[in-house]
């Protein structure tokens, strides 16, 4: 009964072979209205303008000490880097800053990707035009990468040119290239944050629950992600008043390597080593291993090394949590 | 210009479903359905909620794959050449929608680039398809300020703006009012004898769509229990003879019409008498109401009436319980 009439069987191969290339290409116009909608949306206005709101507080406060601090030791090297990690008056630097916020930019553009579809009714006429289904999931996560890339270059060039403008002096060449390896690192980040958030949009068919499942990760990780592998930490190796100098430092060691299995802390290992070309380790520094260290500063591919495992890990992370979301739209009914 | 659409251009059938079956676990959604619409046909896949005619129509245009069985659109398997049969076929969904900040023509013309239009056919295929269904007004209006029927309308635009030579609309009818349903199948018509379309259509709702459809499937708990013209579904279940009579004036007219020779039944229906018979008894009709001193105030043959047919496959089978697990979960 599943006899195929060959004539109809060659036609067919026939016609497919001469018309599907026709079809290429499909993802480029879904990003290009995702990247339409999202550029335009209000969504994109409020975390650019809380972006750089928190970023210019920032760099305010942070230009002034190094002003103070230039005028007397004009040697230093980068002062323009100094922008975006040094932190006075308890305001966190802006590398900090887009640490805590960032995963908030990544959420924002994906919570609703394929829900939001689903629940307007729009995925059912999306999948029945010609285009492979994972276009559809292709292009939304390149539009959410290409916002995020644009919303983050419009920040970081709004808050550089502010910070320049106080400071009197631009960036060095290779400040440049640093500022532009730690912008890559950063929407790296935020990526990784856009993939879960559309892992999540696929896995539940509701928008609200998959943005505060997703701020729910995002909180565990920035806010209680310290304070368990603190706690977890302090278990393992008592510290207390007469505790021996090497207790202190594997309690200290255990729970900086506790607080890597999130996101955030590759991200600050990362950015803290790009941003401070003076230093040599993303490790904790005690006078042991610094005295040793020449008091020079890296080359960036140095820098780059040394926290290498640590961008792999960001980087191999939102590939796999993409990954996590595409096979599971690819493995969906359409009516879900 | 208006390239890859050859409207009735393939050998063979418009669709064609052979022993098509589809399962979810333990539920048969689709149990072996075979069917054959021509091409420039109408043909109304009729069914309850829950017969699995979406699921038919999922596994036609290529979006859930087959159990077992074969299927082909436009002489393509929609399995193997996917984009190419969502090029030709034109989709209506169940409980469409749009992108709500957009205008009509922004959701349309979304569709057009989804399909490859340049933007001068698309944007004359919009106005045309937007004329069509009598959107021309609301063009530039966002879809959220839009009416439930207003969407559906813009739905059946959203499915022609591809020029498709095969339309399929599933549950064109639900949720529009009964004007709306008169323009949805004045238009349907229009597509069809203009464009030479063919429409495959699912619903539940069998009086709303039983004059445009040239036949009609009934389908039940994933299975095709008859297919045919109305007629000939009519002269299956032996209802092919129904007359209405209305007679004034005192007498006990049911026994009259039940002693009238060939009538095999006769009830009280909306203040007349149904009378059914097994061939034309209008005369004998006629002569006993007369010879019994009656007025006649109506008498006329029913149309082959979907009621029956409704009643026969669906309620029947909603009566008896013994299939009752089976395909309630497939919409």
């Amino acid at each position: 009964m599943r006899t195929v009439p060959t004539v109809t069987a060659q036609l067919e191969l026939g016609a497919a072979a001469a018309a599907e290339p026709l079809f290429r290409g499909g993802w480029l116009i879904v990003a290009r209205k995702e990247l339409a909608d999202h550029v335009q949306s209000i969504r994109f206005l409020v975390l650019v303008m809380l972006l750089a709101l928190a970023g210019l507080a920032a760099v305010h406060s942070a230009s002034g000490p190094i002003r103070a601090a230039a005028d007397s030791a004009s040697q230093t090297p980068s002062i323009f880097l100094y922008l975006f990690t040094l932190s006075p008056d308890r305001v966190p630097a802006f590398h900090e800053f887009l640490g805590i916020l960032g995963p908030l930019l990544g959420i924002g553009f994906g919570f609703d990707a394929v829900n939001g579809e689903r629940a307007q009714g729009t995925l059912a006429r999306l999948v029945s035009q010609p285009i492979h289904r994972d276009e559809i999931i292709n292009g939304k996560f390149v539009a959410g990468l290409t916002a995020i890339a644009l919303a983050l270059a419009a920040v970081m060039a709004i808050v550089g040119g502010y910070g320049a403008l106080r400071l009197g002096v631009g960036p060095t060449w290779s400040d440049l290239a640093r500022v532009v390896a730690f912008y890559l690192v950063a929407v790296a980040y935020i990526a990784l944050w856009l993939a879960l958030a559309i892992l999540l949009s696929v896995l539940s068919t509701r928008a609200a629950t998959a943005a505060l499942t997703a701020i729910a990760v995002w909180l565990l990780f920035t806010l209680f992600g310290g304070l368990i592998a603190g706690i977890v930490a302090d278990g393992v190796h008592k510290v207390d008043a007469n505790a021996s100098s090497e207790a202190v430092l594997a309690n200290a060691r255990l729970e900086l390597n506790l607080r890597r299995i999130g996101p955030d802390q590759l991200y600050r290992d990362a950015t803290g080593v790009l941003l401070n070309p003076s230093r040599q380790s993303t490790g904790i520094l005690v006078n042991d291993t610094a005295s040793g260290a020449l008091p020079s500063d890296l080359p960036l591919a140095d820098s780059l090394s040394l926290a290498w495992w640590q961008l792999m890990a960001i980087v191999g992370g939102a590939v796999a949590l993409f990954a996590g979301a595409y096979v599971a739209f690819m493995r969906q009914e359409v009516r879900a | 210009m208006d390239a890859p659409v050859e409207a009735g251009s393939g050998p063979g059938p418009a669709i064609e479903a052979r022993w098509l079956t589809k399962r979810y676990g333990e539920t048969t959604a689709v149990d072996r359905l075979s069917i054959e619409v021509q091409r420039g046909e109408v043909f109304g896949l009729l069914g309850p909620n829950g017969a699995g005619k979406t699921t038919t129509i999922l596994m036609l245009l290529g979006l859930t794959e087959p159990t077992s069985g074969l299927a082909r659109v436009d002489g393509l398997d929609p399995t193997r050449s996917p984009l190419l049969v969502k090029s030709r076929v034109g989709y209506l969904p169940d409980e469409v929608g749009f992108y709500e900040d957009l205008t009509a023509v922004q959701n349309l013309r979304y569709t057009a680039e989804l399909n490859r239009l340049s933007k001068a056919v698309a944007a004359e295929r919009i106005e045309r398809v937007l004329d069509d269904v009598g959107l021309t007004d609301a063009a530039d209006t966002k879809v959220g300020a839009f009416s439930r029927g207003m969407r559906q309308r813009l739905g059946v635009a959203d499915a022609l703006v591809k020029q498709p030579s095969i339309l399929i609309l599933d549950e064109p009818t639900v949720n529009i009012d009964p004007e709306g349903v008169r323009e949805l199948l004045l238009l349907i018509e229009r597509l069809r004898t203009e464009q030479g379309v063919t429409v495959l259509l699912s619903s539940h709702l069998l009086h709303q769509v039983q004059q445009v459809c040239d036949r009609i499937g009934i389908f039940v708990r994933g299975q095709l229990r008859a297919c045919g013209t109305i007629d000939a579904l009519a002269d299956e279940i032996g209802d092919r003879w129904t007359f209405a009579v209305g007679i004034d004036g005192p007498g006990s007219w049911e026994e009259v019409l039940a002693r009238v020779p060939g009538v095999t039944a006769v009830t009280r229906h909306e203040g007349r008498w149904r009378v059914q018979a097994d061939g034309d008894v209008r005369s004998a009709i006629h002569d006993a109401v007369v010879a019994a001193g009656g007025r006649f105030t109506h008498l006329s043959r029913d149309e082959a009436d979907l009621d029956a047919i409704y009643h026969r496959y669906f309620v029947n089978e909603d009566g008896n319980g013994e299939n009752g697990a089976n395909g309630d979960s497939a919409a």
